[in-house]
């Protein structure tokens, strides 16, 4: 009998162990990582990359102006697509369709869009913006980052929107005021926050996106603002300067990861920050 | 007037609902369509064949799925005990103080860009496997344990809250009657929270599988079976990024396509399983 006790107090001890080590390797490869992109970015980092665009390797004169530019207006034409689309198809779940068949339908599916292998989603922007066209355009980039977006805020508007309380609805009726008034006035000031934060969330999620891009809005290795053409991003301007055999544009990549980084870090925990202020 | 305004904006917001299903629909039609020339040259013994020569216009899948397969298996391994850890750690050993910063932390693992996890793989963690196992450094089982590290989150979060779900008092009981800490999950605990931990289990592979620029830069881009775990290989977002850019073939561009269509068929299936056979409850009670 006491074998036995101490042989379970012991296996406890060694699971128990083997589980908070767990934890510790995890946050081992995290500060790794982020220590990795500190050291290289920081160092890297300086006022010529926001000055000059990308230049061969050897030049001294050479940044990543294109790349920012590029991903700026990437990333914002699609939050442009990608917000409005996932914003009323997610109020017509909450205030719509509700718990009806067809709701549950349309939450399973962009669930299953959200987990979609992104680089697909890429092959299908190309096969319907840029084969038609002939040429890599940052229209193409935009749709593929926006139908990557499309899920991700419809869900969280959809969650944010059904915790308006019932009874604004209500006394908004009651004061004669027709549906569509009450969610734009009502419903939607009340979920205000988090709706907002669910946007800063899939920004965070689509500024990384690298794969939809390859063959979308390909890349542009000069500075250029036209959307009908090639435009540069941050996460392929990355690819291809850190798979190059070039010192220099090596650099220049990790500078350009680092900056990626605090961005979207930055914007994931200030939008999980604001969701936690408001579950108090 | 005001019923027109009304009708208005239901029917605008019905068909955002609707674009959704709409743009399900058009993927799985475009993937087809694009790869209708391949099925009809190669049929489904692209599956199981080895042979991919651009130059000959023979295309086989096989490498890209065997890679995509045993990269993904490897994560898994890998993955599965520690992020099962992690769950434990969050929910039954840490200290309050601890459980928020550390499980913030492990989430954040999920919001690093997986560009930048291929370019610490490359720069820093493939040398170390270099030096182990000699060879390059870059192959299938450098991209399984990349892709590990990106999967433990989803695995360690949606285990944890299903492990919280576990009712106290059945936890109580077995502690009362003298059961371990290690007692208690095993034996409550983990049958309580099964559904929940095989679904997240299920979701992570269904990331895995379709994960592109971690694994591009560490997977070496060869198209052959590898004779070993350490050497380079292939899988099929990989072949994508790095071939669809220059299919200078219909042919070509078509068995690409087939590719793609696969991925998604496959990730489709693994993403449908976890998330409504096995995650309905966790979704539910969270």
């Amino acid at each position: 009998m006491k074998e036995a006790t101490k042989k379970r107090v012991l296996v406890n001890k060694i699971v128990l162990t083997l589980a908070t080590l767990s934890a510790v390797a995890g946050l081992m490869f995290l500060g790794w990582i982020l220590f990795v992109l500190a050291y290289n970015g920081i160092e890297a980092l300086n006022s010529n990359i926001f000055i000059y665009d990308g230049a061969p390797p050897g030049y001294k004169e050479s940044g990543l102006r294109h790349a920012l530019v590029g991903q700026a207006m990437l990333v914002v034409t699609a939050t442009l697509i990608g917000v409005p689309a996932g914003l009323l198809a997610g109020t017509y779940l909450s205030e719509y369709g509700q718990n009806s068949k067809f709701a549950n339908f349309i939450r399973d599916i962009s669930d299953i869009m959200m987990s979609a292998p992104s680089i697909v989603i890429g092959a299908f922007v190309y096969a319907i913006l840029v084969a038609p066209v002939g040429h890599f355009n940052g229209w193409a980039g935009s749709c593929a980052l926006a139908i990557m977006m499309i899920p991700i805020i419809l869900r969280t508007t959809d969650d944010m929107l059904s915790l308006v309380p019932q009874t604004l609805r209500e006394a908004a009726a009651a004061l004669g005021a027709p549906k569509y008034k009450v969610i734009l006035q009502v419903v939607y000031r009340g979920a205000k926050t988090g709706i907002i934060t669910g946007i800063l969330l899939s920004i965070a999620r689509i500024a990384g996106e690298t794969a939809p891009l390859l063959f979308t809005s390909f890349s542009n290795s000069f500075f250029s603002t036209d959307m009908n053409q090639p435009i540069a991003s941050l996460t392929v301007t990355i690819y291809n300067y850190a798979t190059s055999p070039y010192a220099d544009w090596q650099k220049l990549g990790w500078a350009a990861a680092f900056i990626l980084a605090l961005f979207v870090l930055g914007t994931n925990i200030i939008g999980r920050l604001i969701i936690k202020q408001r579950k108090r | 007037m005001k019923n027109i305004a009304d009708m208005i904006f239901k029917n605008l917001v019905t068909f955002f609902a609707i674009s959704v299903l709409i743009i399900l629909v058009a993927i799985f039609t475009v993937l087809f369509n694009e790869a209708k020339p391949a099925i009809d040259a190669f049929g489904f013994d692209f599956i199981t064949n080895e042979k991919w020569a651009p130059n000959l216009e023979i295309f086989g899948g096989y490498p890209a799925i065997y890679g995509s397969i045993v990269s993904t298996f490897i994560a898994m391994i890998i993955a599965t005990p520690i992020a099962i850890g992690i769950a434990i750690f969050l929910s039954e050993i840490s200290p309050q103080f601890l459980k928020s910063p550390v499980g913030t932390s492990i989430e954040l693992l999920a919001a690093i860009p997986s560009i930048i996890y291929g370019m610490w793989g490359l720069f820093y963690f493939a040398p170390i496997l270099r030096d182990i196992f000699g060879g390059t450094g870059l192959g299938l089982l450098t991209a399984g344990i990349v892709l590990s590290i990106m999967i433990l989150p989803f695995i360690a979060a949606i285990t944890r809250d299903a492990m919280n779900t576990t009712p106290d008092i059945l936890k109580e009981s077995a502690y009362a009657l003298g059961a371990t800490k290690w007692d208690v999950i095993k034996n409550i605990i983990i049958p309580y929270a099964k559904a929940g931990v095989i679904g997240s289990i299920i979701l992570a592979l269904g990331r895995a599988i379709g994960e592109t620029m971690a694994v591009t830069f560490v997977m070496g881009n060869v198209h052959k079976i590898p004779k070993q775990l350490t050497d380079p290989a292939t899988s099929i977002p990989v072949t994508l990024a790095n071939e669809f850019a220059e299919a200078d073939t219909d042919l070509y561009y078509s068995a690409l396509f087939y590719l793609a269509l696969i991925l998604f068929l496959i990730s489709f299936v693994v993403i449908g399983l976890a998330k409504f056979y096995f995650l309905r409850k966790v979704r539910k009670a969270s």
